[in-house]
Order: structure tokens, then C-alpha cells, then sequence
């Protein structure tokens, strides 16, 4: 899990994208951020890069997304 | 067969690194995306920040475009190494605290960095010759791709015909009579572009790519160092607080931020743990963050002023709590007489231009959340 919160966008695209380095191709990561803009700018970063974006939901105030590393 | 060539392409999401990088991407170069994040980029926070902004989400306009040409775009965290930048600009500031020269020479040698680690050929910027007048100048041209370290792999499509010819033209990767001769403030040639390339929607960020050129935010920059005798060194946190609510700073050792509607009140309770912060607890207000060494007398005349921005404000009095960043609390009950001392004493807003009295808080600058 990638604790990407109080971060404000970019920041969590960031680090996302930085930590996907240390991933493999179909590894899953999920990230929890608290700036709504995640919703929207890490599903266009993982469009950009191949890779998908499995669910997506908010849950008390907080947005999760779960990734999968594409190829 | 020839191989390949690889360039990387400063995006910032306006519409000229667009077409830059589009223009090369027409020749057969396979091109990737590069920003910058300093910390003072407009893409993002405050829309994030303000609650009203939610409703209609913010698009990061360097992803949008990275996302329509089909590039892949990298983004660089920067904020550390660019505080040197921004506190010893070499080149000086622009019109306000944007040290344009000196950024755009030391994203320039960060995209350089960038190409000898990922086997990339050259970079191109979507600079245009007197387009901007720091940065973007005929004479300021060459010394952003010499002191850079760049040098000829630097490539600008837009105006590349003005200049002498780089690596990439001299090789033969690019066809430099394919290349533009735009130069100006005029945005003419480029929406011809915009149209023969079939864009349908860009961005077009006024002024520059970020806070530093916005004459509100750089007085808040220059009051915050003032008020820490002049101690430039910042952190990320000092600057994303520049951006949000009402900074109103009644004397040199404190200022108070005050959130100016719900979503900053949101934002501003984060950071509980590391300022004194103050509400009003017997009529509804705003959340208040304070900066600084406040003697006891200071904290009167901050619970008075966060009386002052709720619906408390022509009550008789207001009981307001002051919570430390241990958390403990103490209440004080602010009767709102003392308005002549606030009088006296003047409040100033680093992001106005004039000194004021604590009169202007009139309706119009009261909680709206
Ligand atoms: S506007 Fe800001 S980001 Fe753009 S060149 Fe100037 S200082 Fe750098």
C-alpha cells in the first residue's frame, strides 16, 4: 500500500510512479491519498504508461486506487 | 536502417510544449514528456484545496497533454533542489519572485541529466524568441542553452529557424525546414498549428507556469522570509500554505491564516500538529492557523481576530478556544471592543497592497462555509 496521504497532486502521482519502478509487470499496488485530484490524474498517468487501474473508490473520505503494473 | 532518435520534451501543459513536442513527434522522433514539480506549479492544489473547485475536478493539464499527443510523461520532483533556485537566482527575479532565467536553465540541465540516464538523444522546449521577457529572449536564448550544459542538444521547434542549427538539425534527425520561424507575443502561428494538427483543446496558462509570477503570492513569499529575519530557507509546507486562506499578519512575530470557506478549513485542519490553531466555539467560524511566537497579549488580539471573521462578528462577545500543537487547549472570550487597537496597530495582508485596519473585515471577507 502506497500512504499517499495530505499529499497534494502531483505529489502522489509522483510517488506512485516512483515506487511502480521498484514493481513488476502484474504487481498491484494501492494507493490511498486524500486529494480528490487522484481520481482523476492516476488513471490518466497509468493510461499514459500501460498500465491499469482496477478499482477505484472513495471510502470515508479518503481515495483508493488499486493498479495493476502493465508490461 | 537509421535508427530511431529519442528526444524528450519539457511539458508544461500549455499549449506551445504541445505543439513542440508535435512537431518533432511528426518527424519519426520518439518523444517523451518531462515536468518539473518546484512546489510552486498552479497545476493542482488550490483546486484541490478549495471545496467549490471540487465539483468541477481540475485536470492536470501536463498529463491531458502528454495523455493527446500519446506520450508517456515523467514527473519530477524537484522541490529540494529548487530551492536553490529560487533563493539565489543568478540571473535575478522577473516582475515578481519568478526567478524565470534561472529555472529555465536549471530545468533544461535536469532534462539533460535526464537524457544521458535514459539513452535519449536531445530536448526540446516549446520556448518561442520574445515570447516572454525573462526568459524568452533572443539574448537570454543562448545562455539558457549554455549555462545549462545542453548546448546544441537543446532544440526549439517554434523558433528554431531564428537560431543556429543544433545537433539534432545538423545530423539530420529532424528536417530544421520543417521547423518554425514563430517569434513574439502574437499567438497567431501557433493557432494555424493548432489548427492544421486538428487540436480541438489546450490550455493557455496567463502570465506563467506558476505562483511565483502572481504579484500576491511573491508578497507572501517575501513576508514569510521577512518575518524569519530574512531566513530564505523554506518548506514544502510553508509554501503550499501560501496558497490557502486569508494570511493576515497583525504584527512581525505572528501571522494567522484564516480559512476563507470549507474546503480550506478542511485543509488547514492537517496541519493542527504543527501551528497553534483557533475557532470560534460560540458561533459558528473559520478555522485559524497561527504562524509564529505569540506573547499572551497576541493571542487576545488572534482569538479577536478569528471572532471577528464568523458569524460572531457583531456579537457582544465570542468565546473562542486556542489549541496548541500539543493539543491542549485554553479558552479565551473575546469581547469586541478592541477594535481601536486594531486600529492602531494596523493589520497588514502581504497579499495587498496597502497596510489596513481590521475594518475590512467587512461581510464580504467572512466564513462562507
Ligand atoms: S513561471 Fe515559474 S516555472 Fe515558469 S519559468 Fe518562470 S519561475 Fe519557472
Amino acid at each position: 500500500m502506497l500512504n499517499a496521504r495530505r499529499l497534494l497532486c502531483p505529489l502522489p502521482v509522483i510517488r506512485t510512479q516512483d515506487k511502480i519502478k521498484q514493481l513488476q509487470p502484474g504487481d498491484r499496488l494501492e494507493v490511498v491519498a486524500t486529494d480528490p485530484g487522484v481520481m482523476q490524474d492516476i488513471p490518466a498517468w497509468c493510461r499514459i504508461h500501460g498500465h491499469t487501474v482496477l478499482e477505484s473508490r472513495e471510502h470515508e473520505g479518503e481515495f483508493i486506487i488499486v493498479l495493476q503494473v502493465g508490461g | 536502417m537509421n535508427k530511431q532518435r529519442k528526444a524528450v520534451a519539457l511539458i508544461s501543459g500549455g499549449l506551445d510544449s504541445m505543439l513542440a513536442a508535435k512537431t518533432v513527434m511528426d518527424q519519426g522522433v520518439h518523444v517523451e514528456g518531462i515536468n518539473f514539480f518546484t512546489g510552486f506549479c498552479v497545476e493542482g492544489h488550490t483546486h484541490a484545496i478549495r471545496a467549490k473547485a471540487k465539483a468541477k475536478p481540475k485536470r492536470n493539464n501536463a498529463l491531458w497533454v502528454a495523455e493527446q499527443l500519446g506520450i508517456k510523461l515523467h514527473i519530477v520532483d524537484v522541490i529540494d533542489e529548487y530551492k536553490d533556485v529560487l533563493i539565489n537566482p543568478k540571473h535575478g527575479y522577473g516582475a515578481n519572485m519568478n526567478p524565470c532565467l534561472d529555472c529555465k536553465i536549471f530545468m533544461v540541465n535536469k532534462a539533460k541529466q535526464w537524457i544521458a540516464e535514459n539513452g535519449f538523444d536531445f530536448i526540446i522546449t516549446g520556448e518561442v524568441i520574445g515570447q516572454r521577457p525573462m526568459s524568452q529572449r533572443r539574448d537570454t536564448m543562448p545562455v539558457i542553452a549554455r549555462e545549462s550544459g545542453a548546448d546544441d542538444l537543446l532544440l526549439r521547434p517554434l523558433c528554431a529557424k531564428y537560431l543556429p542549427p543544433t545537433v539534432p538539425e545538423r545530423e539530420g534527425w529532424v528536417d530544421r525546414d520543417k521547423l518554425h520561424d514563430f517569434s513574439g507575443r502574437s499567438r497567431k502561428p501557433q493557432m494555424e498549428l493548432v489548427k492544421q494538427y486538428g487540436i480541438s483543446d489546450y490550455a493557455q496558462p496567463a502570465g506563467g507556469c506558476c505562483f511565483l509570477t502572481d504579484p500576491n503570492y511573491s508578497a507572501k513569499l517575501v513576508d514569510l522570509w521577512q518575518a524569519r529575519d530574512n531566513n530564505r530557507e523554506y518548506e514544502l509546507d510553508d509554501i503550499m500554505l501560501l496558497k490557502v486562506g486569508r494570511h493576515i499578519r497583525p504584527a512581525a512575530n505572528f501571522k494567522l491564516i484564516v480559512a476563507r470557506e470549507e474546503g480550506e478549513g478542511r485543509f488547514l485542519e492537517g496541519y493542527r500538529k504543527e501551528y497553534i490553531s483557533l475557532f470560534s466555539l460560540s458561533h459558528s467560524g473559520p478555522l485559524v492557523l497561527l504562524d509564529g511566537t505569540p506573547s499572551a497579549e497576541d493571542l487576545h488580539l488572534a482569538a479577536a481576530i478569528t471572532a471577528r471573521f464568523g458569524q460572531g462578528r457583531n456579537a457582544e462577545s465570542v468565546e473562542v478556544t486556542i489549541t496548541q500543537k500539543d493539543g491542549s487547549e485554553r479558552r479565551l472570550r473575546s469581547s469586541l471592543s478592541p477594535a481601536p487597537t486594531f486600529r492602531r496597530r494596523g493589520i497588514y495582508e502581504p497579499g495587498r497592497v496597502k497596510r489596513q485596519a481590521f475594518v475590512m473585515s467587512a461581510a464580504g471577507d467572512s466564513y462562507a462555509g
